[in-house]
């Protein structure tokens, strides 16, 4: 295990032994891992690896069968989406998941509003509140849509969908920021501009990554985990997880899995 | 309560529920298969229960009857699927209740243009009127006792199909995945056909062979369908064996709370319900 | 049509309506009456179905119980006043709503059709099986409740105009209410709920407690619509809490087009009248008696063809004129 890039601190997220079985199926099996802010944190693996329900065991879409979650030093394991969300974890889908109807404003604005404390005031025009909607407009700045605001979200390209998807996200005000398959679908132009938004948010951020194109992954990854059948094979910088003989043999070394 | 009271609130209440379950298994089906939620559901079981009573009285036998209303309604049920169901497949559930609503009006008003609106008795086959006597003054009627039988027989092949014919795995298969079934090239328009004609078919036949015990009224559908809303809820969408459970359940419950406490008995297969909803809301053999 | 006319054409309907007892007969007003009762009960159920996404088939429960909270709390032969009543009724309904609404809410898609069918049928059989309501023969209400500023008659609600001025008040209230709440941050997020209650969750709402709170105040205003209905009619049986009841109101609100309120207020004129014209015997002889086997089919016709109901069909003709004007 390296600590090369590590800022020092706490992770602001920490796994302990997370478990998650279907039945007999195990999608998770034992994953310790550590996120801190400031980082780009890579997770990769072949399809049925269990990246997916790793992240959806993280934002509380599943509930893990066994194992700890730690974040900001408080045990979220079991905790309902919503209540993740409004601790300061946000995700965004690999099958884009927006308000279609809705304009690109107002899939921002609601995001926002689930920040405030106005949520069940029911007399006061929902357009008036001034911070929800600053809030929504930076968020659409920030991944790059100001342009767009008054779009149906149904007639967007895919790529600016997913945009979207990560201003939604960006809206809520999280400090971990949970992004599965971020570039699924999207044209070299897109995925640059996709890589550079992402790129511009880790300062200030811990970011988790599921990806499988690979060029992202290296331009991106600070640390990179890989998991098969629901294990981390290894996890690291990404220069030690490329020499390692393990992941050479299972992993890397096929070009084929890598590409589906 | 002694002994052999007991013992016939018990096979009443096994009998009720057996009948529940062919009105129910039906529902489940079409649930769990095709996707579609069926209000008309308990007016196949009311048109089952009138076609019995004016057949039975044309041609002087239950039997007869019987044997001449199940093609009858299976005819009805493909038709109805061709002309109506097929049209909601893809349709929010939503579109589903006001149409199957609107055609319970439909079939109210058609058997009541046709049949009228009287409460008719139906006589029980020759053969099984009898009663096997249990005490001094308490028997039991054999018909009951044939009824609970008969269930039990279509409820064994009802498993049958199901778990080991080709048919029964094409339902199966189409119930956890459409595309697929579709991709084998099955035609899954066929079996959606066979499914609906099947459920209309069984809650068409449980009207037929209870017309003698419950007689014949308007509505009679309404009150069935409601209860088998309840038995499908507890037992789990989709789930054959839990509208067994269920219905077992349901019938006992209420034919002893129809015994013990009267006033309440309307209420107590919803309070079960509502337990069951508290403790596993899919329901007993749902998919969670 | 711009924005002031759409901003003002509730205000200019509700005048019409109230200037309507100066021409007309009584049996009109009372039939206006009755179709005022249905808009309140369908604008309750809308902000079910067509804002919250949550098909109810069992709304009945709440509009029949305030009847039966009514006839219950009124003494058989005094009036009750209106200013309790009306509050306790509506109150009940509430919290019946919130007890039912954390069982029901548990479920989604067919099985909340289902289970919100079933405890309505439980309501049905307390009231036609015990003989809290009466039993099968329900309870009459022979004194209509009064509305008092002290020693001062506010409103006779024995004369028809007088009740029908305060339906029409209280259609207005529900609708400028609902008006208010929809459009509110709490309205927006029902709707979010609607389109997509997964990424809600995932947003951070908790998507329970605001559909548990819409589903209360649904309840709530069906009370309203029921109330009010047991005053108009002067009874309540257990056919107040029918699942037919649940049906045609729902039917009132897709027939309108549904997620729209006014929808429901245009679908509850459209159905009240489509049933008195079908059951009309001097129109229709000996058929009028079987009415309902052509409104059946119209609601069938209706589920088929009209899924966005009137409100979408003037919409769609608003949109073609539009169209048209720009293309000169």
């Amino acid at each position: 295990m390296s600590e090369a890039v590590s800022l020092g601190g706490e992770p602001i997220l920490r796994t302990k032994g997370l478990t998650k079985q279907f039945g007999g199926l195990v999608a998770v099996s034992d994953v310790s891992l550590d996120l801190y802010v400031g980082e780009v944190h890579v997770v990769i693996g072949p399809n049925g690896a269990g990246k997916s329900t790793l992240t959806n065991l993280l934002s509380g879409d599943l509930p893990p069968t066994s194992g700890e979650v730690r974040f900001e030093g408080n045990d979220i394991a079991g905790c309902s989406a919503d209540h993740i969300s409004r601790l300061g974890i946000g995700r965004s889908y690999q099958k884009t998941n927006i308000f279609l109807p809705f304009t690109v404003f107002e899939n921002c604005r609601l995001a926002a509003q689930s920040r405030t404390p106005h949520a069940l005031r029911v007399f006061h025009r929902a357009g008036g509140y001034a911070e929800i909607n600053r809030l929504a407009g930076e968020a659409m700045a920030a991944a790059g849509l100001a342009h767009r605001a008054e779009r149906i979200a149904a007639t967007l390209s895919h790529g600016e969908q997913r945009q979207l998807e990560i201003a939604m996200c960006l809206a809520t005000q999280p400090r971990l920021l949970l992004f599965d398959e971020p570039l699924a679908g999207m044209g070299p132009h897109e995925s640059q501009r996709m890589v550079e938004l992402i790129k511009g948010l880790t300062a200030d951020h811990a970011i988790m990554l599921i990806e499988h194109d690979m060029d992202a992954v290296f331009a991106l990854a600070d640390r990179l985990t890989v998991m098969v059948n629901g294990e981390v094979l290894e996890s690291g910088t990404p220069e030690d997880v490329r020499s390692s003989p393990a992941v050479q043999l299972a992993y890397l070394g096929g070009e084929e899995i890598l590409h589906d | 309560m002694d002994f052999a009271f007991f013992l016939i609130q018990l096979l009443n209440g096994l009998q009720y529920g057996l009948l529940l379950f062919l009105v129910a298994s039906g529902l489940t089906l079409i649930f769990g298969i095709m996707g579609i939620i069926n209000l008309a559901h308990g007016s196949f079981y009311m048109v089952g229960a009138y076609l019995a009573w004016s057949l039975s009285a044309m041609t002087g036998s239950l039997t007869a009857a019987i044997l001449l209303a199940i093609p009858l309604t299976v005819i009805l049920g493909m038709g109805l699927e061709r002309l109506l169901f097929r049209h909601l497949y893809q349709r929010d559930h939503l579109y589903q209740v006001l149409l199957t609503y609107g055609l319970i009006l439909v079939f109210e008003e058609l058997r009541s243009m046709i049949w009228g609106d009287d409460v008719h008795g139906v006589a029980v086959p020759e053969l099984l009127n009898a009663s096997i006597p249990l005490t001094d003054n308490l028997s039991y009627p054999v018909y009951r006792l044939a009824i609970s039988g008969v269930c039990l027989l279509l409820a064994a092949a009802l498993y049958f199909l199901i778990q080991k014919t080709r048919l029964g795995m094409m339902i199966r298969a189409g119930a956890s995945n459409r595309d697929m079934v579709q991709s084998l090239g099955i035609d899954i328009k066929l079996i959606y056909t066979l499914v609906f004609a099947l459920g209309i078919a069984l809650a068409a036949f449980a009207g037929m062979i209870n017309s003698p015990l419950s007689s014949v009224f308007p509505n009679m559908g309404s009150q069935v369908l409601i209860i088998c809303f309840v038995v499908v809820v507890i037992g789990g969408i989709g789930s054959v064996k839990g509208a067994m459970a269920a219905s077992l359940m349901i019938g006992l419950a209420e034919t002893f709370g129809q015994v013990l406490v009267p006033e309440v008995a309307g209420t107590i297969v919803y309070v079960l319900m509502a337990i069951v909803l508290v403790w596993r809301p899919e329901g007993l053999f749902g998919k969670g | 049509m711009n924005f002031r006319a759409a901003d003002y054409l509730p205000w200019l309907v509700i005048g019409l309506l109230a200037l309507f007892p100066l021409v007309e007969s009584t049996f009109y007003m009372q039939l206006l009456t009755k179709v005022l009762i249905m808009a309140i009960f369908a604008m309750s159920l809308d902000l079910l179905v067509g804002y919250t996404g949550l098909v109810s088939f069992g709304h009945a429960a709440y509009f029949g119980l305030a009847g039966y909270a009514l006839a219950l709390m009124a003494p058989q032969y005094e009036a009750v006043s209106l200013w309790w009543s009306l509050p306790a009724a509506v109150g009940i309904c509430a919290l019946f709503a919130l007890v039912t609404g954390v069982l029901v809410l548990r479920t989604r898609g067919i099985y909340f059709i289902m289970v919100t069918l079933a405890f309505a049928q439980m309501l049905f059989f307390i009231f036609h099986d015990t003989k809290i309501g009466g039993g099968s023969d329900g309870i009459y209400i022979y004194v209509k409740p009064t509305m008092k500023s002290g020693e001062v008659e506010l409103a006779n609600l024995e004369k028809i105009e007088h009740f029908y001025w305060l339906v029409l008040a209280l259609m207005a209230a529900t609708f400028l209410l609902l008006r208010r709440v929809l459009g509110s941050t709490f309205g927006r997020a029902l709707v979010g709920i609607k389109v997509n209650e997964h990424r809600m969750r995932a947003l951070g709402f908790p998507v329970f407690r605001y559909q548990l709170a819409s589903f209360t105040l649904s309840g709530a205003l069906a009370g309203i619509a029921g109330y009010l209905a047991a005053v108009q009619y002067g009874f309540v049986n257990p056919e107040i809490l029918s699942w037919h009841q649940s049906g045609a109101v729902l039917m009132i609100v897709i027939l309108g087009g549904m997620g729209t309120l006014y929808g429901s207020v245009i679908g509850a004129f459209a159905f009240v009248l489509l049933q008195e014209i079908l059951s009309n015997q001097a129109w229709f002889g000996a058929a009028a008696k079987h009415w309902q086997l052509a409104l059946g089919i119209f609601i069938m016709l209706v589920a088929l063809y009209l899924p966005q109901g009137l409100a979408g069909l003037l919409r769609q003709s608003g949109r073609k004129a539009a169209a048209e004007t720009t293309d000169e």
